[in-house]
């Protein structure tokens, strides 16, 4: 009972893990606090939506699909909303709120497209559950494990590897050394945007496939799991935001599980104010250097 | 004629003195370059402290105005404390995470009456409540412009660091900043809940704490004016417009994105003259 509820609770865990990796990747490479980012989790689940109602009934498909195109509503977003307070320097909270502005806006005219109720995946999607040693498994849940396996290794890879990652790597240390050396900033900007947009909406669409609800405002609620993540892990920092995601998983389920299930969705706001209080930098946080 | 007039518009001349409220409330936090994103979860805790105290403990509303700014004040400190220290963002993004736990929080609880909220609150709040509250809390603000803590909010808006240099203490202004706000979004939440007399989780969400939000951007932070009026025209305009109450949200996000985009200082530019 025990194993099985922490294997529940990994696996939501992963989806968390998922969500905030782009969340964290934007604020350490962009410095910028994206609200906006909950939209690309709700876009994602619809995009898959409406993908397989409509067009063909297999995630295999429908799942890069909704990727690439919340990916590319990011680049848009941050290129609308962004380029103009990066090039005055304006403070983070300058940029803070233009997304929360915007995300506002976001929700408001999609549910008014859309309406508010709950729409669901065609059954049969993600295949048969598996069983063994007394564990139980769903097709699903699989989905999630494999995706966020593949997509955590592709990023770690490319940050780690390439000379995309590099140039990453060198624009978040340093954006004014960075661009001296050849780094383009502006295609740099343009991927991480992306790639950040990508991860959320591949989050959307798994965690809707979990529970099997989607409606506009889901990537609000879920907003609240990625600040208390990215906040547990440390801003910017992805090894923390993985772990923290995988910790707020299971300690959600074992709150669930052995306390009240209407406790859970206090457990990460208990963390995040532990951690400011505790480690104010996050799990694994050096004391930041203030800048003058 | 006066009394037909305020009969038919009470409750929108309420809420615009509570708005009002709200807007001047985060103008607090706003003046010394912080963001918090937690004045509608504020209000809803003086909202409904101060609904279950009068009209379940029949307590007078003197008293439970005190405690709707009170409770507020302490659930601030116990937020506020640890990000005082930290840079901006760690306020806003922990203010939004509050507002989301407590609307969670009374949606499941029994005795803030879940997702149906709180009815048959005692309509005690009326216009002199309300309008003296706000006309206090403006003029204690535009005194308070003009003294040395005024000063020091000043300054550390403009350059956090060199403020600092200048022997201010950041923690402790921002600390009493988030403190002092709360506690008058708790006000605003009390009348709020004894003048509609019907409460429910849904207001104090996150819509209402990026719609204060644009009240004071609108209006401009310059001075303590500026909220307000945001608040009087962004509560009055969806009222005269019909059409434009159905995209109350959109308008309200867009005006975020204008002003902080296009006129960062807001629709009341001018600044009070202050003696030098």
């Amino acid at each position: 009972m025990l194993a099985q509820q922490m294997l529940n609770g990994l696996i939501v865990g992963a989806t968390y893990a998922l969500f905030a990796l782009g969340f964290t990747l934007m604020f350490g490479v962009l410095r910028v606090i994206n609200l906006t980012y909950g939209v690309y989790f709700s876009a994602g689940a619809l995009i898959a939506l409406a993908f397989t109602r409509n067009i063909a009934p297999t995630l295999w498909l429908a799942l890069p699909a909704a990727a690439l195109a919340t990916g590319l509503l990011a680049v848009l977003l941050d290129a609308l909303l962004l380029t103009r307070l990066r090039r005055a320097q304006a403070p983070e909270l300058a940029s803070l709120m233009v997304t929360l502005g915007a995300t506002l806006l976001l929700y408001a005219v999609m549910t008014a497209a859309l309406g508010t109720e709950i729409r669901r995946f065609p059954p049969g999607l993600a295949g048969t559950a598996i069983e063994a040693g007394g564990l139980r498994i769903s097709g699903t849940q699989m989905l999630i494990l494999i995706t966020t396996f593949i997509m955590v290794g592709g990023l770690l890879y490319l940050l780690r590897r390439t000379r995309l990652g590099l140039a990453i790597r060198a624009l978040a240390e340093n954006p004014g050394a960075a661009q001296m050396m050849g780094v383009d900033a502006g295609r740099v900007v343009a991927f991480v945007s992306f790639a950040s947009g990508a991860l959320g909406g591949t989050a959307g669409v798994l965690i809707g496939l979990n529970y099997n609800a989607i409606q506009p405002y889901m990537g609000e609620a879920m907003m609240l799991k990625g600040f208390a993540v990215i906040i547990i892990g440390g801003l910017g920092d992805i090894g923390g935001a993985l772990v923290a995601g995988l910790l707020l998983g299971v300690l959600e389920v074992l709150t669930a599980g052995y306390l009240a299930s209407t406790l859970k969705d206090a457990v990460g706001f208990v963390l995040l104010v532990l951690t400011l209080w505790l480690r104010p930098d996050g799990l694994f946080g050096r004391s930041t250097i203030r800048r003058a | 004629m006066i009394d037909d007039f305020l009969w038919t518009y009470q409750s929108l001349i309420d809420t615009i003195g509570i708005n009002g409220l709200l807007a001047l409330s985060l103008y607090i936090v706003l003046a010394i370059g912080q963001l918090s994103l937690g004045q509608a979860a504020f209000m809803g805790i003086g909202a409904y402290g101060s609904a279950l105290l009068t009209s379940r403990l029949g307590w007078p509303f003197p008293l439970a105005l005190a405690a709707a700014a009170a409770l507020p004040a302490v659930a601030a400190l116990l937020i506020g404390r640890p990000t005082s220290r930290l840079s901006g963002v760690y306020l806003a993004l922990a203010t939004i995470g509050f507002g989301e736990v407590l609307r969670v929080f009374y949606v499941n609880a029994d005795f803030t009456g879940g997702a149906l909220g709180l009815s048959g609150i005692p309509e005690r709040a009326g216009f002199l409540w309300i309008y003296g509250t706000l006309a206090t809390a403006l003029g204690a603000l535009t005194l308070l412009c003009r003294t040395r803590i005024g000063r020091a909010m000043d300054a550390m808006r403009q350059d956090e660091i060199a403020a600092s240099v200048m022997g201010i203490d950041l923690a402790r202004y921002k600390l009493g900043a988030l403190v002092v706000s709360a506690a008058l979004a708790g006000l605003a939440g009390a009348f709020n809940a004894h003048s509609s007399t019907s409460i429910a989780p849904g207001e104090f969400g996150f819509d209402a704490a990026v719609t204060i939000l644009s009240f004071a951007l609108l209006g401009g932070i310059g001075s303590p004016f500026g909220p307000v009026l945001g608040a009087v025209i962004l509560t009055t305009l969806p009222e005269l417009l019909r059409p434009l109450h159905d995209f109350r949200l959109v308008m309200n996000g867009l005006i975020i994105v204008l002003a902080v985009l296009f006129m960062p200082r807001g629709l009341l530019a001018w600044r009070i003259g202050r003696a030098r």
